[in-house]
């Protein structure tokens, strides 16, 4: 199992790498940031001054691997808008936002799990029928417009619970659902698929012969071959979730990096964009590489291999 | 003769519904097995001979609704068992091994856990006497290293390894009637010879009677006590294995066995029988003999109830009283 | 051997031929004639948009702000009331349609192309080519589409154009994972291999032996990201940096109505509801085709 972790991890840093060097150059799209961070209304000698002070006018290249030997060293520069070091403002935001992911991806899984398996247990029952009613509307919902909903019957409604902010456990009730429920249609669907699948398999038969009981048939027999797929999957929803709470944070006003995200675009703050995209994509990376392992983990096929 | 009776089958009826009607899979089924006793069902792919097994096992996937006027394991009538008096039987005195070593064993587990649960489902035994269980019975089928072989996974073994897994698995807890779903079918001709060598010393050894279900005739010729010939749902013969080898009686048994070479009687070089057409779609009454489509003596009278002949030992359904051997000979057709 | 016709276990049963048994299992599948149903509709209003509705979509009227619509006490004059700046809900409703479908359409298109022939390169190819394929798939999803799509929207400014561009750029994803598969899948079929083996020259080979047959996979991969084109353009309007106002974006009516919600929450209710609807439509229409033409998908 040790050369496949390896093979992994080297394929997950040169990723990592290429993402770094995109979300770099990204921001050079525009031509001149000297220009877009003066502002409109910026004299020619100011943006010159700003150009030299931020270092713009040397090569692309240069720039790039200053920016990565420091921020491989944690030093992601000074945020232009908040006169902060970067990182420290990013981990600050970052605990709200991995709270919410946490939160959101447990959501998912506690309520697609089970509905999954109850759902392929009885095809096309009712329980079958609700579960692939609600995962066709999660994947068609529009998760702010969702959010908005919520607020609407919960806070102006009904008043249960708070609109916008992270002050207690009530704040993060309806983001959770919202974020939740955009990763639930997948881990559902294929939960269906796989307890479908591994319920007519020769061993599930074995295993009746044996004079198993249906329970432990379904959890010990079949649900643990079914997992293992759906490990990965909840892996790779919870690096999407984390790049889509940016809409979440928005509707909601959690202050988290999503929200930080959303404040440093509109206010051209080019370090935090920068250094905000290239965390994401490696807390991407990082879970997916986990995954990975802890599937060929799970699996012993993979696992003596 | 009851008290030896082991299990035993009067007019067992299967109907699957589908979407273009009820498909009558298994029609009026008898047979009868003692203590010890092998009895092989042959018939082609998609003539019942599994469901056959899978209903007397209680294993039939829900659609399939199973009829039968009897259906007794020793004292117990398995058509009014509760599911938990299933449970009971399954694994614990009747065991059954399927067609696929591949895919039969939980590819999440290791032998040892599979073995060992078989076991404790069973029988109120600590883990590491059913661990010693499960070595013993690996020796017994000749799986070498045993003690190192329960931490395997299955896809750490070949397919005949797996099979005779397979086997100690149906073993444990000593049952009176293993079913064994054409068990040699997906493996290599070399190691199909030894797993059929196994299953009959291991039923001789332990007095365990086996259901036997193949296509395989010349498997038939070497294990069974008793042959069932089964044909698109339908018992059309059934007898002593010697008898029906030596005289078959139904047109389609006969056209079996003109399908294989025999020793001693096939000429060299002679080409070996084929039986034209294919089976029939079985959705919908049917009614008559299901062969009359085949069969070269059908008649009209072939589409009305088919009679019984021959004695309780040896029958078969035809409306030729002597099968239509006569007729065969006459035409000169080789028998 | 009877040949006797009348006997029902001879008769010949008469199937029904494939392009009968696609037609007859999409006119029985619910959902992909409700999604179709649905999607013809809303193209047909975005076509007839200036007949049908009722004004001018950017025409503003300080005096009517907020007018109620027709279910909540207001007036036909404005069947579903009036936004912030007094411009017809109905109107700008029914010129949305034309935003959100130009959208999803072409930004499908554009990472169809580039997806599919990275695909179809991949799987055809195999060794190098498709490692890089796979190396790139693997970048691409590890960038977070919402936070790239808004920054680089932000650097070159909301218009219809860059939208449909960065939209176009960024979702090749799911395109090139199955069409790399399916083409995979293709060229392992014999008739590729009677091809290749006649001498058909490669690009012959991909268009009238694999195209062809990765085709229905395509149709389908086509929707689902149409979907999700259409469901990105209104996320990035309602943060405000997609689509720039007066546009009339259903995100960005959710967003201006979000402000009002309090008061009149079928500012917000309204146009996210329209949005959920097309996009509800063209997932059950994709999921619909893919049933139809693989079968054994769902159980």
């Amino acid at each position: 199992m040790l050369p496949f972790i390896l093979k992994r991890l080297g394929l997950a840093l040169l990723v990592a790498f290429t993402v770094s060097f995109i979300s770099f150059s990204l921001l050079f799209l525009s031509g001149d940031p000297a220009a877009a961070l003066a502002g409109e209304t910026a004299s020619g000698e100011d943006v010159e001054a700003i150009r030299r002070l931020y270092g713009f006018d040397r090569p692309m290249l240069v720039q790039y691997g200053e920016w990565l030997l420091s921020a491989v060293q944690g030093d992601f520069g000074e945020s232009y808008y908040f006169k902060l070091p970067v990182a420290s403002l990013i981990a600050e935001r970052l605990q709200v936002t991995m709270l919410l992911g946490v939160c959101g991806i447990s959501f998912a899984l506690l309520t697609a799990v089970p509905l999954g398996v109850v759902a392929a247990i009885r095809p096309n029952s009712l329980i079958d029928r609700v579960a692939l009613f609600l995962s066709v509307a999660g994947q068609a919902m529009p998760s702010f417009w969702f959010g908005l909903i919520l607020i609407v019957i919960f806070s102006i409604t009904l008043g249960w619970l708070p609109p916008s902010g992270a002050a207690s456990w009530k704040h993060f009730i309806m983001p959770t659902v919202v974020l939740g429920y955009y990763a639930m249609p997948a881990i559902m669907r294929l939960t269906r698929a796989g307890m479908l699948d591994v319920l007519n398999s020769d061993y599930i038969r074995t295993a009746r012969a044996k004079g198993a009981g249906e329970g432990r048939v379904l959890f010990k027999h079949a649900l643990r071959n079914a997992i293992i797929p759906v490990v990965s999957l909840a892996a790779v929803q919870m690096g999407f979730m984390l790049g889509g709470s940016i809409v979440v944070e928005s509707v909601f006003a959690l202050h988290g990096a999503g929200y930080l995200a959303w404040e440093s675009i509109a206010r051209n703050d080019l370090p935090t964009v920068q250094a905000l995209i290239l965390v994401f994509s490696m807390f991407y990376i990082v879970f997916t590489f986990l995954a990975d392992v802890l599937n060929a983990w799970l699996d012993p096929r993979m696992r003596s291999s | 003769m009851t008290e030896e009776t082991l299990l035993s089958v009067r007019n067992l009826t299967l109907t699957i519904p589908t979407g273009s009607g009820i498909l009558h899979a298994v029609r009026g089924i008898d047979f009868d097995l003692k203590r010890g006793e092998t009895l092989s069902i042959v018939g082609e792919s998609g003539s019942g001979k599994s469901l056959t097994s899978l209903a007397v096992m209680g294993l039939l996937s829900k659609g399939i609704k199973r009829e039968a006027d009897e259906m007794r394991f020793d004292q117990t009538d398995l058509r009014s068992a509760s599911p938990k008096v299933m449970r009971d039987l399954r694994g614990n005195r009747m065991a059954m091994i399927f067609q696929e070593p591949m895919t039969s064993l939980n590819p999440a587990y290791t032998i040892g856990d599979q073995l060992i649960e078989t076991l404790r489902l069973h029988r109120r035994v600590s883990k590491a006497k059913a661990r010693e269980r499960a070595i013993e019975l690996l020796e017994k089928v000749g799986i070498t290293a045993a003690a190192s072989r329960l931490g395997q996974y299955p896809h750490q073994l070949s397919g005949g390894l797996r099979q005779r897994v397979m086997i100690a698995l149906a073993l444990m807890c000593e049952p009176d009637l293993l079913i064994a779903d054409e068990p040699t079918t997906a493996l290599d001709v070399t190691i199909q010879a030894q797993i059929l060598r196994l299953l009959v010393d291991l039923t001789k050894e332990m007095n365990m009677a086996m259901i036997l279900i193949t296509h395989d005739l010349g498997v038939v010729a070497r294990v069974a006590d008793k042959v069932a010939v089964m044909y698109a749902g339908e018992l059309v013969e059934t007898g002593p294995a010697k008898d029906i080898f030596a005289a078959p009686s139904h047109p389609y048994t006969r056209g079996l066995l003109r399908c294989i070479p025999q020793p001693g009687k096939t000429e060299r070089g002679a080409p070996l029988g084929t039986i034209p057409g294919i089976v029939p779609s079985l959705i919908g009454e049917v009614t008559g003999c299901a062969f009359r489509t085949r069969c070269a003596h059908a008649q009209p009278a072939c589409r009305e109830a088919i009679p019984h002949h021959g004695d309780a030992a040896h029958r078969f359904r035809c409306i030729h009283p002597d099968g239509a051997r006569s007729a065969e000979t006459a035409e000169g057709e080789p028998v | 051997m009877s040949s006797d016709v009348t006997d029902p276990l001879t008769a010949e049963i008469q199937g029904p031929t494939p392009r009968e048994m696609l037609k007859a299992r999409a006119r029985g599948h619910k959902g992909l004639i409700f999604g179709m149903g649905i999607v013809g509709l809303l193209v047909l209003v975005a076509i007839l948009a200036p007949v049908l509705a009722p004004h001018d979509p950017y025409a503003q009227s300080l005096m009517k702000r907020m007018a109620p619509p027709v279910f909540l006490g207001g007036t036909w004059e404005h069947p579903l009331g009036t936004d912030h700046l007094g411009r017809d809900y109905l109107s700008r409703l029914i010129y949305g349609a034309r935003v959100s479908l130009l959208i999803g359409a072409v930004a499908a298109l554009i990472s169809g192309v580039i997806g599919t022939a990275m695909g179809v390169a991949a799987g055809y190819f195999g060794g190098k080519v498709d490692a890089v394929v796979t190396f790139l798939i693997n970048v691409r999803l590890a960038m977070p589409v919402v936070l790239v799509a808004l920054a680089v929207v932000a650097i070159l400014g909301g218009s219809l154009t860059v939208v449909i561009c960065v939209l176009g750029l960024l979702l090749w994803d799911r395109f090139a994972v199955v069409m790399r598969a399916s083409t995979l899948q293709v060229s392992r079929r014999d008739y590729v291999a009677a091809a290749q083996v006649i001498g058909a020259s490669t690009p012959r080979i991909l268009l009238t032996e694999i195209m062809p047959n990765i085709f229905n996979n395509l149709i389908v991969v086509i929707t689902l990201e149409m979907a999700h084109a259409i469901l990105l353009e209104a996320a990035l309007s309602f943060l405000g940096l997609g689509v720039q106002p007066p546009t009339p974006s259903w995100g960005l009516m959710v967003s201006e109505g979000k402000n009002m919600m309090l008061f009149e929450p079928w500012l917000v209710l309204i146009p996210g509801a329209v949005l959920f609807l097309l996009v509800l439509a063209i997932n059950l229409m994709g999921d619909g085709l893919r049933d139809v033409t693989a079968p054994e998908g769902r159980s």
